[in-house]
């Protein structure tokens, strides 16, 4: 890495911090130092990928990182899963349930890391878990009240990738389709490749929906992972120099 | 939010809210028996009883890994598996749900616990109001006694150690439940809680509970489909009337 051993090391700027709602109660925005990045984007979109890549940058640019993603939580992510391969939760359970994941990594890896000035990476964050739910026809207002306790990131990436495209990254690598990523709880199809297209079409179209509200940075995840990854770290560069 | 009644459920849901140590679940009990007795559909719902949240909900208190936002999340969690699962359902059957412990209980203790109030009522939202509440208002002093008069080993978070109020688990318990007090009276008028002087004998607070139960709601409705056991429950029967609109 040039920059690493030119040893040009960006001290990042202070971040005008927000929380979407209520928020987390007693905690000081100000303390805050460090900078959330999310990834979002559907199964396939190359999201683990970039973050992986992201890391190796960031760290050979002289910060530190920690990674966090849905159902990695201490407190829930066992009995999530357990929950989800039962398929026996009802719709405001599951969705309370992730809410829990959620927000026990937001208090216990997510703050505590920013507070030390760690860059936090996100793999996926709240607008999955939104979309997910206002996709089975749950109350929009009811979700974002419900998480308005999490905190503004600095930059979210939405990696964009057409439902056509994601369906054949999922069979190069598994040669299968998953049952959620296919949306076949809500019925749409007795087809899991028709249930998919349908259901991956519905999460892109909640997806805007969202983007107008929250501001995320779509990218194109069509191309290949090195011309993403350089348009990524070039806005990240921005967001650490604070532009 | 609307009473399941003005939803136009057949079924109705009796709440008891009250402290720790206020004697609302032996009241609700003796409720359970006299209705089922009668041989009426009744069905008995406990907070935090949900099998599926369970093992998350004892992890997190065990190793005292919850926060007051996670605190109230997972509670809601096992409320809203409890509520679509099984309150629901047997509403639309036609039941008689009883609860021990509501989202009041929840409202009372989160907001102590430092959420916001609209945060809690927000999350709470997709529950309907109970048809009937009955708020048990005890002494602080009382309620204090019948729990700690064993010196019971206190859980931390039923302590509310997390609050850190006092270090002694007995001084931190007396004000925690003072605050839950507070919140109680506080939401009393705004939800119709009808209030009952716990201070007074078991018998006497179960005739105040089972007069206002057979006033308040059409008994007669909620028969189960075979003929009468017991004369007591034929005697109602005959004495079928209208329902009165519950406040």
């Amino acid at each position: 890495m040039k920059n690493a051993i030119k040893n040009q090391i960006v001290v990042p700027r202070r971040s005008a911090r927000r929380f979407y709602g209520h928020g987390i109660p007693g905690v000081d925005l100000e303390q805050l130092a460090g900078k959330l990045i999310v990834v979002e984007g559907a199964d396939g979109s190359g999201r683990s990928t970039q973050i992986k890549l992201l890391v190796e940058w960031m760290e050979g640019t002289g910060h530190a990182t920690v990674q966090v993603g849905l159902k990695r939580s201490t407190l829930v992510s066992e009995e999530l899963v357990q929950a989800q391969q039962g398929n026996i939760l009802s719709r405001t359970t599951l969705s309370l349930f992730y809410a829990t994941d959620f927000a026990d990594q937001l208090e216990n890896i997510i703050l505590p890391a920013l507070k030390a000035g760690f860059v936090v990476l996100a793999d996926r964050y709240i607008y999955t878990l939104m979309a997910r739910d206002m996709v089975r026809g749950m109350d929009e207002a009811w979700l974002k009240n419900l998480y308005g306790i999490a905190l503004e990131p600095d930059v979210v990436f939405y990696l964009n990738v057409l439902p056509e495209e994601l369906v054949q990254r999922s069979f190069a690598k598994n040669a299968s389709l998953d049952y959620w990523e296919s949306g076949m709880d809500l019925g749409l199809s007795r087809d899991m490749f028709d249930s998919f297209m349908k259901y991956q079409t519905a999460m892109q179209t909640t997806f805007r929906r969202l983007q107008a509200s929250y501001g995320f940075t779509i990218v194109d995840g069509m191309r290949p992972g090195n011309v993403v990854n350089t348009e990524l770290r070039k806005k990240i560069s921005a967001v650490m120099a604070g532009k | 939010m609307k009473t399941f009644a003005e939803l136009n459920f057949p079924g109705r849901l009796i709440a008891v809210e009250g402290l720790d140590g206020s004697g609302k679940s032996t009241q609700i009990y003796l409720l359970k028996r006299w209705l089922e007795l009668q041989d009426l559909k009744v069905y008995f719902s406990e907070w935090n009883s949900s099998e599926l949240v369970k093992s998350a909900t004892s992890k997190g208190k065990k190793r005292e890994l919850l926060t007051p936002t996670t605190f109230s999340l997972i509670h809601a969690t096992d409320f809203a598996d409890r509520y679509e699962r099984h309150l629901v359902p047997l509403l639309r059957a036609g039941y008689l749900v009883l609860c021990d412990r509501y989202i009041f209980t929840a409202f009372g203790r989160d907001v102590t616990r430092g959420c916001p109030p609209e945060w809690v009522r927000g999350i709470y939202s997709f529950a309907a109001l109970p048809d009937l509440t009955f708020f048990f208002k005890s002494d602080l002093e009382v309620s204090l006694k019948r729990i700690l008069e064993g010196r019971p080993q206190l859980k931390y978070f039923e302590a509310g150690m997390d609050l850190r109020l006092s270090t002694d688990p007995y001084e931190s318990f007396r004000i925690f439940q003072g605050r839950i007090l507070e919140q109680y009276l506080a939401m009393s008028t705004e939800f119709n809680f009808v209030v009952v002087d716990a201070n007074q004998l078991v018998e006497k607070q179960q005739a105040v509970v089972r007069e206002l139960v057979a006033h308040r709601l059409d008994l007669a409705r909620f028969y189960r489909a075979e003929p009468p056991r017991t004369p007591a429950s034929a005697d109602l029967r005959k004495k079928a009337k209208v329902e009165e609109p519950v406040r």
